[in-house]
């Protein structure tokens, strides 16, 4: 029952992937009568989803808009902070960087690189390629965080805690709610990786794993700007 | 007769789990967005309990009673409400008011109902995201109400206001009851409320720009539709600077950070700080840049939805289509720059303070041109007195007699002597309080045979309308004058009476202050006249036909098959046409006009 | 329905009208600050714009409601709007408001820069210093030596009346005074320098159309000149936590000479006589 689904649901993106520009038509908010014999698709599946997959795109980069937002917010809350606790009442004071986040940074970078690659893999129909990638990409998205913990680790064995001063404070908070957005894009790469692992590569599959690769480029390059912001901005 | 919303089959599973499927934890936007106006409805009343209690307090400073003790046992035991409760309910009140029905009712109750509707789409971009929406913002009002349980014995939540300035709310218990917990639960509440809205917006912003039907292009979209998009941009860029605000303050309540907790901070005998340099501030800048769009929020959506039920109910076209959608995305982008008029009284700098000025009274500009065209639309119209035509014509006076007033407000001079008092609180009630909820009892009356199948009375709706407008004047425009003769906002009482206690200068607001309380006691107990006709219309309302107002937009379209759109939104009374309206999906002969 | 609420909305207009422009039973105090005149003004001008437009839509509103409700058999005007009338209307508003922008600018500027400076720059300011606290003011004055003593926050005892945190072993402090009132001279200017030990408090002065957070961690100045002696409250506007409700304090102007006499006594005099004063 289950495949038959999910080969309809790939024909069915197939057939209407020619189509993709088009405008669906909706059901101007009439539903279906219950039960009735008019439901055109199978369970679960909408026909918007099949019709629009751009939808997918704007609203991954509207979704990273309101990230952004966020961390401009605590950007400009770090540069004002910052001016203050430099005055008279000084109690900005520098973090020793723990030398693991090198090491973190550049895991992320190659991160970056194979899920760039695993997509390209995926274009061209490379499933074995994608597979791999996509695996090699989780693991060292879970080695970056491992390492980021290491890094706490490091900082708490220096006697720098969370509410040392408003540097460390800063350091604590930007990078854990970076790692958190950044879990957010491991459990889409977990979806994507047991997806590949049971060739269930529909088209709705191959938008999501679009979107989880420019999702994944936005965290690499937002971990870097923090990582700049945190130990080598200097006002 | 009008389809009653019958959730899109998902499963054809019977029994209990085919319920929480469709009623529950349903994906299907319609049911969310009547989840959300039951949600709102929820707690408007229990907004204006609160606000029950403090009028009562209020007018009658130091008096006992019974409904006080019934509602807040244990804050209130003997009946009389404490300065302490009062200062708590008023930071419930604006908290909920705020948050959970200005915000969530016309946006994403109203939105999620008939958006996709009204530009033709059969869902939602991402109905499974809705879901989620909509569950963290009920999560997120469980967590608030939580507070009014567990703060301290004597408060239902922390004293602070909606705004929650630090290092008042920053240090914990130390500065006053109900800063501990009931702080901690208010930040975790609306920071999910935050990621909710967020989830929300990104939904909405999609929606539109790519699942419209054949035809609907930007310049046939209703107004409605343009103002929800506008609010889902704004809170699109400003929930998110909440949120950064609330997770830093959270980390000074909990984890012991310094954010915005100045140096040597001295409470209560106790040395708190000796060297740090947060900044109070700095949480003021962060909150507005949030606050003020906000404020757009929670009105942009009514008055869409007034432009649209006035043209409607006149039979013309909007006055200004284009005017109008110009003066919206104008409001949403002016509105991001003029924050800093909630803090002339701050000590920002003065130049600041000039230009934030100019800017504030020149987002008056787009709000006079709605008003010029809304009288534009019913001039010459014919006018279908109708309930919420009613409700929407009673909407551009509230904004009117609301909105004015940010004339002095917005000047940093004249506003230094009204700045935290009533004059505000009049200000921003009739404006963004009172006008926003007129926008859903309009709404609720236009739609109500859209979400269930039958028409609201009419004869109670009109009661409903004309008590509850007179009532709110006479609630909020003396307000005005008491702020004029000085009277700061947040206080548990001005003058006492019977004992003298309070400012002496206020002597004279007693008899006032006792008028508007029996005023809004007037306005409270209307507003159980429209629960009984949603109850009684919900059972025994006469049915609806499928277009009842004869209305243009795809919401109320009978063509059962995919829409595919001709003309723009407010085609009524053209010359020559048959009817005095067409759909925007009539299929015509002669070349689709604009 | 349409003649009900046409005549609503013209009631609506006239009690307003009349309770606004007519006597007012709640309105301003009198002002007695030099600045205070000019921000009435400045409301009065306000209150022209404001009035003319609250009464002529409101009005057109009742007018439009009672004339085009009526049962007619025709259809109504088609009419999608008028670009040259949203343009004349944007400009026409843009042009009131930024006028009425640019008085109150100059306004602002003359109180905030020009006042500021020629305060600062005033020879012979009064001098007092105000820290709030939760819930009460408390004024910092230097005493005979012109000197006002060191303070820290070590020093904070409310129990020994030292509320400002005066250092016992300053000197310059041993004369200072720390009044529960402020007391000032009429017709010169005042140097306010306010601070507050907790939380935000606010310095309010109805009579004076003055009003300024008192932000911890910030040192604010302000500068006034009281025109006429008597005695006017102080409420605190900016909600300080439970007690704020009755967190307030008097201004006592007095006469320039009496002033000088209230200079020369000694520091239990001085309080003696300011509680004299305070009492109703």
């Amino acid at each position: 029952m289950r495949t038959t689904v999910t080969t309809e649901r790939a024909v069915k993106g197939a057939t209407l992937g020619a189509s993709a520009g088009r405008r669906g038509p909706g059901g101007g908010g009439k539903p279906p009568k219950p039960g009735g014999g008019d439901e055109p698709w199978p369970p679960g599946f909408t026909r918007d989803d099949a019709i629009e997959p751009s939808k997918f795109r704007v609203g991954m980069w509207v979704g990273m808009a309101s990230i952004l937002m966020l961390f401009v917010s605590l950007t400009s809350a770090y540069v004002l902070r910052q001016s203050q606790g430099l005055g008279d009442r000084r109690d900005w004071l520098p973090l020793q960087m723990p030398r693991v986040l090198w090491l973190t940074t550049a895991l992320l970078l190659v991160s970056s690189m194979t899920i760039e690659m695993a997509r390209r893999a995926l274009r061209r129909n490379r499933f074995g390629w994608f597979r791999w990638l996509i695996c090699l990409t989780t693991l060292l998205g879970l080695a970056f965080l491992a390492g980021q913990l290491r890094a706490w680790v490091v900082l708490v064995g220096q006697g720098v805690y969370v509410y040392s001063h408003p540097h460390s404070s800063f350091f604590y908070i930007l990078t854990s709610l970076h790692a958190i957005h950044l879990l957010g894009g491991i459990v889409a790469l977990l979806i994507v990786a047991v997806a590949a692992m049971r060739l269930r590569i529909t088209r709705t599959k191959r938008n999501a794993v679009d979107v989880t690769v420019m999702y994944w480029h936005f965290m690499d390059v937002l971990w870097v700007y923090l990582f700049v912001l945190l130990f080598f901005w200097k006002q | 007769m009008a389809d009653v919303i019958e959730p899109l089959t998902e499963d054809a599973r019977h029994g209990p789990k085919r319920f929480l499927r469709r009623y529950v934890f349903s994906t299907d936007h319609r049911v969310i967005g009547i989840q959300y106006w039951l949600l709102a409805l929820a707690s408007v009343f229990i907004g204006m309990a609160l606000s029950v209690l403090m009028r009562l307090q209020l007018g009658w400073p130091g008096g006992h009673f019974a409904v006080a003790r019934f509602l807040f046992p244990q804050a209130a035991p003997s009946g009389g409400i404490s300065p302490d409760l009062y200062l708590s309910l008023v930071t419930m009140h604006g908290t909920i008011m705020i948050f959970f029905v200005l915000t969530t009712a016309p946006q994403s109750g109203f939105g999620n109902l008939f958006l996709p509707a009204q530009i033709g789409a059969r869902a939602m971009a991402f109905p499974v995201l809705n879901m989620l929406s909509f569950w963290l913002t009920f999560l997120s009002l469980l967590v608030l109400l939580a507070a009014f349980f567990v703060s301290a014995p004597n408060v239902i939540g922390p004293i602070a206001g909606w705004t929650m300035y630090p290092p008042l709310t920053a240090l914990g218990e130390i500065t006053g009851p109900g800063q501990g917990t009931g702080v901690v639960l208010w930040l975790l509440s609306i920071s999910i409320f935050c990621v909710a809205s967020l989830l929300g917006s990104i939904n909405f912003i999609t929606t539109v720009l790519r699942m419209r039907a054949p035809g609907m292009t930007p310049w046939r979209l209703p107004l409605t539709c343009w103002a929800w998009f506008t609010g889902a941009c704004i809170a699109l860029l400003s929930f998110p600077v909440l949120l950064a605000a609330g997770i830093l303050l959270l980390a000074d309540h909990l984890v012991g950070s310094h954010f915005f907790i100045p140096a040597s901070e001295y409470v209560n005998g106790q040395l708190m700080t000796a060297d740090a340099s947060g900044s109070p501030i700095l949480w003021q800048h962060l909150f507005w840049f949030f606050g003020h769009p906000e404020v757009y929020l929670a009105i942009l959506p009514g008055m869409g939805l007034t432009s649209h039920l006035l043209s409607t109910f006149a039979r013309k076209p909007v006055f200004g289509y284009r005017a109008m959608v110009a003066a919206t995305v104008g409001i949403g982008l002016l509105g991001f720059l003029i924050w800093g008029h909630h803090m002339f009284a701050s000590g920002m700098s003065p130049y600041a303070s000039a230009a934030f000025s100019l800017l504030t009274l020149v987002i008056g500009v787009p709000s006079a041109v709605k008003t010029f065209n809304w009288l534009g639309t019913i001039w010459r119209g014919r006018l279908r007195l109708t309930t919420p035509m009613l409700f929407s014509l009673g909407f551009v006076s509230l904004f009117v007699s609301g909105g004015l007033t940010g004339l002095f407000l917005g000047q940093a001079a004249i506003d230094i002597p009204l700045h935290d008092t009533y004059f505000v609180v009049a200000h921003f009630h009739l404006i963004m309080g009172v006008a926003a909820v007129f926008a859903l009892f309009a709404g609720t009356y236009f739609w109500f045979p859209k979400m269930f199948g039958r028409m609201m009375s009419e004869r109670l709706g009109r009661l409903h309308f004309v008590l509850t407008f007179a009532g709110v004047y006479a609630t909020f425009m003396p307000m005005y004058l008491m702020g004029i003769a000085g009277a700061p906002r947040r206080y548990a009482f001005h003058y006492n009476p019977a004992t003298g206690e309070g400012l002496q200068y206020l002597a004279g607001l007693v008899p006032v202050t006792r008028f508007v309380s029996y005023a809004a006691f007037v306005t409270v107990a209307a507003q159980f006249l429209f629960v009984f006709n949603l109850l009684w219309s919900y059972w025994r309302g006469p049915r609806a036909a499928a277009n009842p107002w004869q209305a243009t937009t795809l919401e109320w379209s009978d063509v059962a098959t995919a829409p595919v759109v001709h003309r723009g939104a407010y085609e009524f009374s053209v010359p020559g046409a048959a009817r005095d309206f067409r759909m925007q999906d009539e299929p015509t002969a002669s070349p689709s006009g604009q | 329905m349409g003649k009900a609420l046409a005549i609503m909305l013209v009631l609506l207009t006239a009690i307003t009208v009349w309770l606004f422009a007519g006597k007012p039973p709640l309105w301003f105090p009198e002002n007695i600050s030099t600045d205070g005149a000019m921000i009435d003004a400045q409301f009065a001008r306000t209150s022209v714009v404001v009035g003319l437009g609250f009464i002529g839509v409101q009005l057109a509103l009742a007018f439009a409601v009672w004339r085009f409700s009526r049962a007619s058999t025709t259809r109504a005007a088609y009419s999608p709007g008028s670009t040259k009338a949203d343009a004349a209307w944007t400009i026409f508003t843009l042009i009131i408001f930024v006028s009425l922008a640019i008085t109150g600018e100059r306004l602002w500027s003359r109180l905030q820069l020009i006042s500021a400076a020629a305060g600062a720059s005033s020879v012979d300011p009064v001098r007092v210093n105000l820290v709030a606290q939760q819930f009460q003011f408390t004024f910092h004055y230097a005493g005979s030596d012109g000197v006002f003593g060191r303070t820290a926050p070590e020093f904070y005892n409310d129990a020994m009346g030292n509320a400002v945190g005066l250092d016992p072993a300053d000197a310059a402090g041993k004369d200072d005074s720390q009044l529960p009132a402020l007391v000032v001279p009429a017709s010169r200017d005042v140097e306010l320098t306010m601070r507050s030990r907790d939380v935000i408090h606010n310095f309010f002065v109805p009579a004076m159309r003055i009003k300024q957070d008192i932000v911890p961690g910030l040192t604010i100045r302000l500068h006034f000149t009281a025109t006429r002696p008597g005695k006017y409250e102080i409420p605190c506007a900016e909600l300080c936590g439970n007690g704020h409700y009755k967190m307030k304090s008097w201004m006592i102007v007095v006469p320039a000479d009496e002033y000088a006499g209230l200079e020369r006594l000694s520091k239990a005099e001085l309080r003696a006589r300011v509680e004299a004063l305070l009492k109703p």
